[in-house]
């Protein structure tokens, strides 16, 4: 996929404009940096050559005035650079709500996706353009990193933890992803495509492969399996465990007077390691399941515990997106370079 | 060793004063030492540099089609190893530092000229045990040796290598200190340490970089191999740990070794920009304190290289802001050589070609820094060519460029001979010019999304391959460009002319002893009367006005 300029990535995130200007705009103060202080160089090399080889030129002391010049000038641009960076990047980091959140697994070396409607992915994602798409990211092995030059976003995805990257798509069509974080032999073959589709074609894709169940349905099933259901109640209505009606997304108080937010990453760590973070009122009686869930049935049981938070975030059934039915595009087109 | 000494024949200096391999192998003298680790170092960079030719050779096309994956992993790591740990880290300090610090200062030795020696041991048995590692079957982690990759997935000679750079710190820690005490406790009578040439400053800089950083990166490769051997689960999270703790403690150590790099190469440049231009350096002690800012700066600015790595977004934004800050002293040194030119007497000798080089290229290499500190655009430059691109600028645009600068600079006093200076300059602009053909390409195709440390690229993306192969043309023009100065210094080492005691005509201390200097470097010890960089001869004193000095003395 070639951009329409020359030597430039393809734009194709409601971002990637803002970091290209802000790129576009470094390049020139550090052209202009680099011809001010070369052509200095040249001028003075070829203006004040050595003319007979016993010439001592006057010694100059050098200047307190100058000196704070050129120290204040860089540090203001500097300052403007961070500025700018700064206030970008937070958008980039900070994950809308109302996202379609799309569960990512990487392992050497492939990437698996899981779609909140059960689509699964392998090194390929399938999403619709003018939608927010929160990747909601972990790994079973070592440190990789989703890299989506098109949408300037990229994330190291890290053991034990997830980490979340975010975009938006401006106009379908097929653009590279790259693992950017090295992870063995074939890291660089670790990578695929985001296909953008028109609401519409996605729609049509999402119910060519709709027979799959989906995460939170996976997830519950593994709560029962589990035995999570005997503490935390069958419907998650809580009992000798905390309730887990309502829970995710909102504030929960521990036992020692914190208050933390019951993020992805909070229910993943009460998973795996009980003891961290006791609710208030309730002993530390839960054992640990490490080593009893791999970390895609995890994702699908953290699916199922914010589920039932439905005032909070979406119902993850079958349906369509709403984003689908609500940008209703006029022909449908079909994705770019497909 | 000066309780037996006997008046020596006159033309005896340190390369003639004994024979014998004995006489090298267990020499205390600080010139000796420095030769040994120009040899070894040499070494290790001809090493290094095969590992980069055929990496640029492979990508040369998309397809993996010169080795494996596996064996390209391994090019790529051991290329960084070799060059960051056995060449670039070692390279000015332990050669030229090692040989000019006493000179500079009117020493006759280093304080601890055992420890010296002890010290280039060391570096040899690390050495040694990162050879054994790469002929036992090679190392693939990246010379960053990422966990959990590092300690639980690769099947390589993580111990071994690690060992060899474990290992070559304490000779890192020891040079550090040796410079420190020596440049504290040894000065010539006069010399003050406004009047010391700013090649010293800057490895005090540099040392205090050494002894403070080095412990911790020791540490943290004894971290690998104890998770990796006992699995005591300090970076593992099933086990409690955290893999991100060993990227903040890698580059807290890691990113203050690329100042252990590039602050001598700015120590020679200051020294080159002033004597090639026969000018006192424009505002002395802002370059001489620039260097100590850089020092402590580069302490604080680590979370640079985890912004994308899952690092809060706000300790993300404090990192970035320091980042800024320390780009600040590099700005202040460059303006000041630059102002340095101003109504000078400037010579086209091949070490000033090296300087103004550095300086073009440091520039370059430092705003594009400024691209990585910038946090919207570094999540997008991140682990790309870009980061590539810019920190080879810093490492063999400034690095590279000051040691060849600085060895051309001194070779008559090491070797006693004058190298050929045609043949200098010559091979200076084909580096210069494969140098930049190299490496440009790769800010663009790094900007255009090209990951680092990848065999293979898309074969759709045809721009990739041209940028490519336009590298791996200017990396064949750089290759002979370095071959030019190994083979015309050797020569020159037997063939060249008879160096003057002072071929350059400079006021240095170190210019003001035989070429090659004698072991005990002075046969009196100097008493300093003037600034560094004072070219102005007696009878100028009148003319320039409030730049006043006192008579040298016994002249």
């Amino acid at each position: 996929m070639q951009s329409t300029l020359p030597l430039m990535p393809e734009s194709a995130s409601t971002l990637s404009g803002d970091v290209d200007a802000l790129y576009f705009y470094l390049s020139g103060v550090t052209l202009f940096f680099t011809l001010l202080i070369g052509g200095a160089i040249i001028f003075f090399v070829i203006r004040y050559r050595r003319r007979n080889a016993f010439e001592i030129p006057r010694p100059i002391e050098g200047s307190t005035k100058l000196e704070t010049f050129w120290s204040v000038i860089p540090l203001l641009i500097a300052m403007s650079f961070f500025f700018w960076g700064a206030s970008v990047f937070y958008r980039q980091y900070r994950p809308p709500a109302n996202a379609l959140e799309v569960y990512v697994v990487g392992k050497q070396w492939m990437w698996k996706f899981q779609h909140p409607t059960g689509q699964r992915e392998i090194n390929e994602l399938h999403v619709p353009v003018g939608r927010k798409v929160k990747l909601i990211m972990t790994t079973e092995d070592v440190i990789h990193d989703l890299f989506v030059p098109a949408f300037r976003i990229k994330t190291d995805v890290v053991p034990g933890k997830y980490t979340t990257e975010w975009f938006e798509a401006t106009k379908p069509g097929r653009y590279h992803f790259f693992c950017a974080e090295y992870c063995g032999m074939n890291h660089s073959g670790m990578g695929g495509w985001v296909v953008v589709m028109e609401p519409t074609e996605f729609e049509n894709w999402l119910s060519g492969n709709a027979n799959q169940m989906s995460p939170a349905a996976a997830g519950q099933q593994m709560f029962e399996s589990l035995g999570c259901a005997s503490c935390h109640g069958a419907n998650g209505e809580g009992g000798r465990g905390p309730a887990l009606l309502g829970l995710a997304g909102g504030n929960v108080t521990l036992n020692n007077g914190q208050t933390v937010r019951a993020d992805e990453a909070y229910i993943r760590e009460s998973i795996l390691n009980p003891q961290a973070k006791i609710v208030t009122g309730f002993g530390p009686i839960m054992p640990t399941f490490q080593g009893q869930v791999n970390e895609e049935q995890l994702l699908q049981v953290v699916a199922y515990i914010k589920s039932l938070s439905t005032a909070r975030t979406e119902t993850p059934t079958a349906k369509p997106p709403p984003a689908a039915s609500a940008k209703p595009s006029a022909t449908p087109a079909s994705p770019g370079g497909r | 060793m000066e309780e037996f000494e006997v008046p020596k024949p006159p033309g005896t200096n340190y390369l003639n004063a004994e024979y014998g391999l004995k006489s090298w192998l267990l020499t205390k003298d600080h010139k000796r030492i420095a030769l040994l680790y120009l040899g070894a170092i040499s070494f290790f960079f001809f090493i290094g540099s095969l590992y980069a030719m055929a990496i640029r050779l492979e990508l040369l096309t998309p397809q993996g089609d010169l080795v494996q994956s596996s064996t390209y992993n391994k090019m790529f790591t051991q290329h960084g190893i070799i060059m960051v740990f056995f060449f670039l880290i070692p390279s000015i300090p332990a050669t030229l530092g090692n040989f000019l610090i006493p000179m500079m200062i009117g020493a006759k030795d280093l304080a601890f000229p055992r420890i010296n020696l002890l010290s280039w041991y060391i570096y040899i048995l690390g050495g040694i045990v990162t050879i054994y590692a790469l002929l036992a079957g090679g190392v693939d982690t990246g010379w960053t040796f990422y966990v959990p990759y590092s300690t639980t997935f690769s099947n390589t000679y993580v111990i071994a290598a690690g060992l060899g750079i474990f290992i070559n710190g304490f000779s890192s820690i020891l040079t550090g200190l040796n410079f420190i005490v020596t440049i504290h406790t040894m000065r010539a009578p006069g010399l003050t340490w406004y009047r010391l040439p700013l090649f010293v400053w800057a490895h005090y800089a540099t040392s205090l970089i050494m002894i403070l950083g080095t412990p911790v990166v020791a540490i943290t490769i004894l971290l690998v191999a104890l998770e990796r051997l006992a699995h005591i689960g300090i970076f593992d999270p099933a086990a409690g740990g955290d893999p991100i703790l060993f990227q903040h403690l890698f580059w807290f150590y890691s990113h203050p070794a690329v100042y252990i790099m590039v602050l001598p190469a700015m120590g020679v440049v200051s020294e080159l920009i002033a004597n090639f231009s026969r000018k006192n350096i424009f505002g002395y002690k802002f370059v001489a304190f620039s260097s100590l800012a850089i020092a402590v700066f580069g302490f604080l600015v680590w979370g640079h290289h985890l912004f994308v790595a899952s690092q809060s977004v706000y300790a993300g934004m404090i990192f970035s802001f320091l980042s800024f800050a320390v780009a600040i002293p590099s700005a202040i040194k460059v303006f000041n050589w630059t102002a340095t030119l101003y109504k000078g007497s400037i010579s086209y000798d091949t070490p000033m070609l090296y300087a103004l080089g550095f300086i073009g290229l440091f520039t370059v290499g430092g705003m594009t820094g400024l691209f990585l500190a910038t946090l919207a655009v570094d999540v997008h430059v991140s682990d790309t060519y870009f980061v590539v691109a810019h920190f080879h600028y810093i490492m063999v645009g400034g690095a590279l460029f000051g040691y060849l600068g600085g060895l051309h600079y001194w070779w008559p006093k090491i070797s006693g001979r004058l190298y050929p200076e045609g043949w200098g300059r010559f091979s200076a602009l084909v580096i210069y010019v494969g140098f930049n053909l190299t490496f440009l390409p790769q800010f663009v195709v790094g900007y255009m999304g090209m990951p680092r440390r990848y065999h293979t690229y898309p074969a759709d993306l045809v721009s990739w391959q041209v940028l490519h192969v336009l590298s791996t043309a200017g990396a064949s023009i750089l290759g002979v460009g370095l071959l030019i100065p190994l083979f015309y210094l050797v020569w020159s080492m037997r063939y060249g002319p008879i160096a003057a005691a002072n071929p350059w005509n400079l006021p240095g201390l170190e210019w003001q002893t035989a070429s090659p200097p004698p072991t005990e470097n002075f046969l009196t010890t100097p008493i300093v009367t003037t600034e560094a960089y004072e070219f102005a001869p007696p009878e100028h004193k009148e003319v320039v006005g409030k730049f006043e000095r006192q008579k040298p003395v016994g002249t």
